[in-house]
């Protein structure tokens, strides 16, 4: 087998497939993915809902749909794909060692990396949620998994803690196969979902959301027989006598989606603690030259429209570093400042060139705020927002007038108006 | 007919088991669950005590400072992951540092070797993470951690591929007694005949003892909730951290597993009704616990939480002893912490001393009592592993993630003694499903790969055993 | 006269519409961001429709994911789910290709993936 290429992509997700296709396209044409599962298109196989689409496609595919897309490009061009591949480690100079069943252990290098791999969901297990370990409790993705791929029901009575997206569409998906979904309970005031989510998945169904609670007891010795749920807090303290108990064979967990990162961490590439992600420029390079990183494995993403924006970013600009070398970085830092969770890139260097989509998320829920990019005194953008929430990606355009302008720091600030 | 019956697949049943098959003896082991190892030797820290907390005489201290020497070949011999990395009793306060002295001499009456008392300074730079407050410590270098299931699984499975036979799912109801011949009957009618009876059911060694007429062994459970960390967080500490003992108790402890994660608990709480249900309160005491004795603890990595039980009985010492009333009835009960450091010494008093003192004991030229080592693929060298992908192309094929666990490990677990028949058996063999993702991912594909090798639908693939199917059924 | 709050569900964002009526039907639409929703909200509140996403077993075993190729009445979601369950398929399908032709509503049940 061959081992070097120009461009070896770690995941043969969204995020990988449309990084490869934009590499190709931009005239770098020796690239591998490596794919752990047995075909392309990731976690979108067992999405099979709709509302896919809809930004790139102006149309709303479902999640198999819409990988369908970008498996196609990716087998029209010549792009060689391993399969059933899984990524053991990778070294800073960009050796990367793999393991499948056809080569055993073999290590290829690359004049560029794009990290591609994804994010997992938090379990049941970082919560230390009290009671019993009994079968019948799953992240969302698992049941996902076990619905749609495997074709089992992981069960008939449930209840859901979390409602982020997963949670939401799982809510849906089980009532719509048969099974009672009692109750999705959701431990902050607001909901991570999509709105239109709580309208088509939890609404349309009559299943109720309770907001301020969380599950504080699980029951059952070998199955799921029960839960207790409970109120909280401003500190998010269950508040005792507010308890609630269901009858239910199998519960839920949609928490929270982690990038995963220990490829990354092995190469010591820097993280964002924010968002667990790598550092990265504007073209999605982290801080090893030649290493770039798109998708959820960079920053958990609510729509896969943004993450193919983002990875294609991320492909053309590891062409652009194959063909043309890299890129000598004269980087400012982007920061997130009050109220502002986060901010991707981290790092804005001028010699990139072109617009820049600023992402971040904000804190908290603030109705009529004012989100401001400035450079020490000098604002470089300003927009008046009506309403944002954490559970919704924000974004702003910064423009290369404007990012002429800087000459340090580079701050995302949101204040409530008064 | 069997000539030992061993009752109760945990730690000592299983390290007996072992024992006997060295000898040209007949074997069996009954285990009431699905898998053995499902008690108490399950959920526990896995500390291999250097034999200081005990009190001087007793059989607790005896069979600990014995288990502890014989640990590093035991171990070794089957495969099974065993680090010395010292244990540190940590004082807070002047009297603490006194009680330190005192732990050390107690030591040095039970034989231990290897202590020092430390000031602070020399724990800080044992212990970057130590808290402020802390003292100083004894440091008792033979203390060690062991993977406890890894141990039981071992021994059991070297006992199996030297002849012993087991029994799960077999609950024992009565023992019986004709002549010479015990006859053992399960809840549900089977029966299994021997010539004698080693009591090693842990929380019901004191029903077992009872069914014998032995009613003065009183035995009671106490439940521990523990809390573990990511492999990634597995360089917090190094030894394994305990508080100083007062007339409270011992407290928790801090500590890195024999697989490098770190494990924070237990509590230690009595119960009228054995539970392995893990407790807000409880788990909120050992997070107190862990931010006294540590700085920094990246609680933010933790992957579960759960509970075990511990069997205790109302000597407060283990109970090792022939019965008073039925001759061939050994009990072995009572044995809480340090059970698991003393189990192989155990063991070997047991077969050798009363076992021994019943029936004439031939030694098995046959025995072999290595177990292959390669349990731990994903530790071996490419060279290695691809020496092994060439036999087996499924080593080549990753299913757990996290763990870095292959297909070809899950299909030798469900194959090998003792038979994984469950995801949570393969996960106590493997480590599939143990890392941070929970099973997550790999649970669906674990699953099917034990259908395929059982022969039995997706759908009766069970957590661990009867009642605890993963899914309901089809979903069309 | 009466209003309708409604949460919008053709994109992503959400919008927060009301719907005044009169004699059961939508006289205006306030709150939407885009022309589709203005559609949405004037159907929502006559006859609600949803496009159905499930899956059916083909004959394999393998799950193939379908949906109906235009939104259904909500009503009805549930019979057409027990259509789909009785629904199968031999392999190869390709996306777009109709398993059921008029499920309901003069919507096929067409294939939305590679199985």
């Amino acid at each position: 087998m061959k081992n070097y290429y120009d461009i070896v992509v770690i995941g043969g997700g969204p995020a990988g497939l449309a990084a490869a296709i934009a590499a190709y396209d931009n005239g770098a044409k020796d690239i591998l993915i490596l794919e752990r599962e047995e075909r392309l298109g990731g976690i979108l196989n067992q999405c099979i809902h709709n509302g896919f689409g809809l930004t790139r496609f102006k149309e709303s595919l479902s999640g198999p749909e819409y990988a369908a897309r970008f498996v196609d490009g990716v087998l029209a061009r010549n792009i060689e794909v391993f399969t059933q591949t899984t990524v053991l480690s990778l070294t800073k100079d960009k050796k990367i060692t793999a393991i499948n069943t056809e080569y055993g252990v073999f290590t290829v290098e690359a004049k560029a990396v794009i990290l591609a791999m994804g994010c997992r969901e938090r379990s049941r297990g970082a919560l230390n949620v009290a009671g019993s370990r009994p079968a019948g409790v799953y992240s969302a993705g698992t049941a996902q998994k076990y619905v749609n791929i495997k074709g089992y029901m992981p069960g008939k009575s449930v209840v859901i803690l979390g409602s982020g997206d997963i949670g939401l569409i799982m809510a849906r998906r089980m009532t719509l196969e048969g099974a009672k979904v009692h109750a999705v309970c959701e431990i902050m005031p607001y909901s991570s979902g999509l709105k239109r989510n709580i309208a088509q998945c939890l609404d349309d169904f009559n299943i109720p959301l309770y907001l301020n609670h969380t599950i504080t007891r699980i029951e059952g010795d070998k199955r799921v027989t029960g839960v207790v749920i409970s109120e909280v807090d401003k500190d998010k303290k269950p508040i005792s006598g507010t308890e609630m108990h269901f009858d239910c064979d199998t519960v839920l967990f949609s928490v929270g989606l982690i990038p995963e990162n220990e490829l990354t961490k092995g190469a010591e590439i820097e993280l964002s603690p924010r968002t667990r992600g790598a550092v990265v420029y504007q073209n999605r390079e982290t801080l090893v030259s030649g290493v770039f990183a798109c998708g959820n494995v960079l920053q958990v993403h609510d729509l896969v429209d943004f993450v193919s924006e983002e990875s294609e970013l991320a492909g053309v600009y590891a062409a652009k570093y194959v063909l043309e070398g890299a890129i000598e970085h004269d980087g400012v830092e982007v920061v997130n400042g009050s109220n502002i969770g986060y901010v991707v890139p981290q790092r804005l260097d001028k010699n990139i060139g072109g617009n820049v989509k600023l992402f971040f998320r904000v804190t908290n829920t603030f109705r009529d705020c004012t989100i401001t990019v400035k450079c020490g005194d000098t604002v470089l953008l300003q927009r008046k927002k009506k309403i944002v929430v954490p559970g919704e990606m924000e974004t702003l355009l910064l423009t290369e007038a404007k990012i002429a302008q800087t000459n340090g720091k580079i701050e995302v600030v949101l204040e409530e108006n008064v | 007919m069997f000539d030992v019956i061993v009752i109760g697949g945990g730690v000592v049943g299983g390290t007996i088991l072992r024992e006997l098959t060295k000898y040209k003896l007949s074997v069996c082991l009954l285990e009431k669950e699905n898998d053995v190892c499902m008690g108490q030797s399950k959920a526990n820290s896995g500390i291999v005590h250097a034999g200081f907390d005990a009190a001087p005489d007793t059989l607790k201290a005896k069979f600990n400072v014995l288990g502890n020497m014989m640990m590093p070949a035991y171990t070794a011999e089957l495969g099974v992951k065993f680090v010395n990395n010292g244990s540190l009793v940590v004082a807070f306060s002047e009297g603490e540092m006194q009680t330190l002295a005192q732990l050390k001499e107690r030591g040095e009456k039970n034989g231990v070797s290897d202590m020092e008392i430390i000031d602070q300074e020399q724990l800080r730079a044992l212990e970057p993470n130590i808290s402020e407050e802390a003292m100083g410590a004894l440091h008792a270098k033979t203390g060690g951690i062991v993977c406890p299931y890894g141990l039981t699984i071992a021994a059991i499975g070297n006992a199996m591929d030297n002849g012993a036979k087991l029994y799960t799912d077999f609950e024992v109801g009565a023992i019986d007694k004709n002549g010479a011949v015990f006859t053992v009957r399960s809840t549900k009618g089977e029966t299994v005949e021997g010539k004698l009876v080693i009591n090693c059911a842990g929380l019901a060694s004191g029903k077992i003892a009872a069914m014998v007429g032995d009613n003065d062994i009183e035995v009671k459970a106490r439940k521990g909730e523990y809390i573990l960390l990511d492999r990634e967080s597995g360089d917090f500490v190094s030894h394994t951290l305990f508080f100083t003992p007062t007339e409270k108790g011992k407290g928790i402890l801090v500590t890195q597993t024999a697989d490098r994660n770190i494990l924070l608990g237990p509590t230690s709480e009595e119960m009228e009704v054995a539970s392995t249900d893990t407790t807000a309160s409880g788990l909120a005491f050992v997070i107190e616990k862990v931010r006294k004795m540590t700085k920094n603890a990246p609680l933010f990595n933790t992957i579960t939480s759960f509970a075990g039980v511990r069997a205790y009985s109302s000597r407060h010492d283990f109970i090792i002893e022939e019965s008073k009333r039925t001759a061939g009835v050994i009990h072995c009960a009572g044995i809480e912490s340090p059970g698991l450091t003393s189990a192989p010494a155990i063991a070997k008093y047991v077969v050798e001393e009363l076992v021994g003192n019943i029936v004439k004991l031939e030694r098995n030229e046959s025995f072999n009592g290595r177990r292959k080592a390669d349990h731990y693929f994903k530790d071996l060298s490419n060279e290695e592993k691809n020496e092994i992908i060439k036999n087996d192309p499924s080593y080549g094929r990753i299913v757990c993630r996290c763990e870095q666990i292959t297909e070809g490990e899950i299909v030798r677990a469900v194959r090998e003694n003792p038979p994984a028949k469950n995801v949570d058996a393969v996960k106590r063999r493997t480590r599939a499903g143990m890392g941070r993702c929970q099973g997550g991912f790999c649970q669906p594909h674990v699953a099917e790969i034990i259908a395929r090798e059982l022969g039995i639908p997706f759908e009766q693939v069970t957590k661990n055993g009867e009642g605890s199917a993963l899914v309901t059924g089809v979903s069309k | 006269m009466s209003v309708i709050s409604l949460t919008c569900i053709e994109c992503p964002i959400g919008c927060a519409l009301e719907v005044e009526m009169e004699n059961g039907n939508p006289v205006s639409v306030k709150g939407n961001g885009c022309p589709r929703g203005k559609l949405y909200a004037e159907n929502e509140v006559v006859c609600p429709k949803r496009v159905v996403t499930s899956t059916v077993r083909a004959k394999n075993g393998v799950m193939v994911p379908v949906k109906t190729d235009r939104p259904v009445k909500k009503s009805e979601i549930f019979e057409i789910m027990k259509k789909i369950n009785q629904t199968t398929c031999e392999l190869p399908v390709k996306i777009g290709d109709v398993l059921v032709e008029n499920i309901s509503d003069e919507a096929n049940l067409v294939v939305a993936g590679n199985a």
